[in-house]
């Protein structure tokens, strides 16, 4: 693994442009994201999390920055990986939850589960299991964009967050390619934690600089250090910036770590001590909590209160997921068709398909 | 409206082909809706592979006869985020052979998102494709791989017979608010019929009972349809009575149709274009079985195409394919007749 290219390559100056109040959100925002995670983690070992299960553990930089640039009419398309940028969009943590637990209150009903939390509200667009499934359609919601209003600073735009390994695949390729070739307000944000399942991105990528791919389609690209919450916000704010205004898309690579395995069951034997050493001295939620104490802008107690409040937050969410409905069985067809069709199926396993004539 | 039930003011009637019957009603719903727009390989200079988009750009212009580059997977996802956000994007792959590129966003996406997503979100996709061989395309251009897309909950997949059904099933696949597969089948192109004037709206999920019949029903959908009939007429010549099903719709299915009509005559046959082993017939064999075997006066018998990769030589080509002659044969055979003529028993 590349491991120089990752060290981060410059500190927060919380004494800079953003005030105070600006940077204790962004870390109440990571430790929300970290304590959310690691409870998800906790559920899932005690089986109230079913399926798959993945989370943004050493990622909440890159989360919070990537949130703190979007804005609430742009459209978001995730990978699987989506919880954080689903409590960041909007969401309670209990909707969210709920959804790990698979009940009605969750954010899709408890239909998708951990990988595919959706909001049509917040314009959260899902939350897709599929690696790189999400990518065309990012890239036709932002054709729609094109259709529906006018390029400016108050356009939306698309962002598409996807992984690494994403790169690789045909879909990738296919829809940067149109988004170049149309113009569409989209920014691809590859969230880069060096490791596709136990894949790293040298032994995935032939060009594992992935950000220079852009250049086969004719739009900037640009990398960044995905521990450092201000520099992504910017450079995600500025790439917003050029698909809202000028239907300019861009290929913008976080750089980040995965503190732990590719889903919670992963114990990820594969990576080297000196990987798993680097992944834990970068994780930005202890390092932006120690930067914001330095410089002042907050007291080891307010950081304290802040994580406590946090995990509060969490157990809240815990409780509700827990004490809200299971689907009822008698809605299992509810949501198959939008438009009702003569004979669409709705028999249960074993039961007749037709009244017998 | 529906074109299922009697319209009681006079209609008229043009005859057109089945080509022209699409051209006009995607034009018809590009005047209709703003939020309509079509997109795939070549519709637009080119006019489409099978110039089914013809005069199309010239006059609404390239926003919404849109020419998408060689990627299956790309253009067909990308329709499918237009069609998230409000738009009605009508997708024509060159042929359903090629969808196979872009079957992870057909099957594991627009399929799902709407149930995946607790109704939050409707996709309004049409995704249109022909089928079918026997123009000497060989084995990886001329696949009947309706049953792919059949099989799959959360879409709905036509297969229209007739100009005025390819007219007034098009039409309500673009107002449907989920994905329509749409298929159509290059031997039916150049094929004429009526066609009523006005807006016409297919109910989706319905077969039709093209034919009545007493002794024997034919089931069949696309250009089989056109072929059970021109066998249903030819053995209504030598006194037997064929029921003609075209199911029009093959997800959902009408399983009470096909039962109804099975349950009158006593006998059935399936006459589909894809592979016999888990295709059409199978379905509609097992639907019969449930619904009316206590009707059925002999086994129901599937005419399909032989289970080999098509080849290209038009011996081998005609021998795998299945003909009226097949049809023909294996209805005098249900209905324990003497065989025809050997003349008459030629490919």
């Amino acid at each position: 693994m590349a491991t120089k290219a990752r060290t981060r390559a410059k500190q927060v100056d919380a004494q800079g442009g953003d005030p105070a109040g600006t940077l204790r959100d962004y870390y109440e925002q990571m430790s929300l994201v970290r304590a959310f995670e690691l409870r998800s983690g906790e559920m899932y070992a005690r089986a109230k999390i079913g399926g798959y299960c993945h989370l943004n553990l050493g990622e909440e930089a890159t989360v919070v920055g990537l949130m703190a640039a979007i804005e609430a009419r742009d459209y978001l398309f995730t990978g699987y990986r989506d919880h954080g940028y689903a409590l960041l969009r909007g969401l309670s943590p209990e909707r969210v939850m709920a959804e790990l637990f698979g009940k009605t209150t969750g954010v899709s009903g408890g239909r998708g589960g951990s990988m595919h939390l959706f909001d049509a509200e917040t314009r959260l667009f899902g939350g897709y299991g599929i690696v790189g499934g999400q990518i065309p359609p990012a890239t036709g919601a932002a054709l729609a964009l094109k259709y529906q209003e006018s390029a400016g600073p108050d356009a939306a735009a698309v962002m598409c967050l996807l992984g690494d390994g994403t790169t690789n695949i045909g879909a990738f390729h296919e829809s940067l390619n149109l988004a170049g070739l149309w113009k569409l307000p989209i920014v691809y944000v590859i969230v880069n934690n060096g490791l596709g399942m136990g894949t790293t991105v040298e032994k995935a990528s032939a060009e594992p600089e992935l950000y220079k791919r852009a250049a086969s389609y004719r739009m900037p690209g640009l990398r960044v250090d995905g521990d450092d919450v201000l520099a992504v916000r910017d450079a995600a704010r500025d790439a917003l910036q050029q698909a809202r205004e000028s239907r300019q898309p861009v290929l913008l690579e976080v750089m980040c770590y995965r503190l732990r395995g590719h889903s919670v069951v992963d114990p990820a034997r594969y990576r080297s001590p000196e990987d798993t050493t680097i992944a834990q001295q970068s994780d930005p939620v202890p390092s932006f909590r120690a930067e914001l104490i330095a410089s002042g802008v907050l007291s080891e107690a307010d950081a304290t209160a802040i994580d406590e409040a946090a995990d509060a937050r969490v157990t809240e969410a815990v409780t509700f997921a827990e004490e809200s409905p299971e689907p009822d069985p008698d809605d299992l067809f509810a949501y198959v068709y939008a438009t009702a069709v003569a004979n669409a199926p709705s028999a249960l396993p074993g039961e007749p398909v037709m009244d017998a004539l | 409206m529906n074109t299922d039930t009697d319209n009681t003011e006079a209609v008229t009637t043009r005859t057109i082909t089945y080509r022209q019957a699409l051209n006009e009603t995607l034009r018809a719903e590009l005047e209709h809706d703003e939020k309509v727009f079509l997109i795939g390989e070549e519709i637009g200079v080119f006019e489409g592979s099978y110039k089914i988009t013809a005069g199309l750009l010239e006059d609404f212009g390239p926003d919404r006869v849109l020419d998408a580059p060689i990627a299956e997977e790309g253009f067909v996802g990308a329709a499918l985020g237009a069609a998230m956000l409000g738009m009605r994007p009508v997708v024509e792959i060159m042929t359903i052979n090629f969808s196979l590129i872009a079957i992870d966003q057909i099957v594991n996406h627009a399929a799902k998102m709407r149930s995946m997503f607790a109704g939050q979100v409707s996709i309004p996709l049409v995704i249109r494709m022909p089928g079918g061989g026997g123009q000497q395309l060989a084995a990886t251009h001329s696949q009947n791989l309706e049953v792919w897309y059949a099989h799959i909950p959360g879409l709905k997949v036509v297969a229209p017979s007739t100009p005025a059904d390819a007219k007034a099933l098009l039409t309500a696949a673009i107002r449907d608010d989920d994905p329509v597969i749409f298929l159509e089948n290059l031997s039916l192109y150049s094929a004429k019929g009526e066609v009523p004037d006005g807006e016409q709206i297919a109910e989706i999920g319905k077969a039709a009972v093209v034919k009545t019949g007493i002794d024997l029903t034919i089931v069949s959908y696309s250009r089989g349809t056109t072929t059970a009939l021109e066998v249903a007429n030819q053995l209504e010549a030598e006194g037997l009575s064929i029921e003609v099903v075209d199911l029009r719709s093959l997800r959902p299915l009408d399983r009470d149709t096909i039962c109804a009509s099975v349950k009158k005559t006593g006998h059935a046959v399936v006459f589909e274009d894809d592979w016999l082993s888990y295709g059409i017939g199978a379905e509609i064999s097992a639907t019969i079985g449930e619904g009316v075997f206590d009707f059925l006066d002999a086994p129901v018998r599937r005419v399909a195409a032989a289970e080999v990769p098509l080849p290209y030589a038009k011996s081998l080509e005609r021998a795998a394919l299945p003909s009226a002659a097949d049809l023909a044969r294996v209805v005098r055979e249900v209905l324990n007749l003497a065989p025809a003529t050997a003349t008459s028993n030629d490919k």
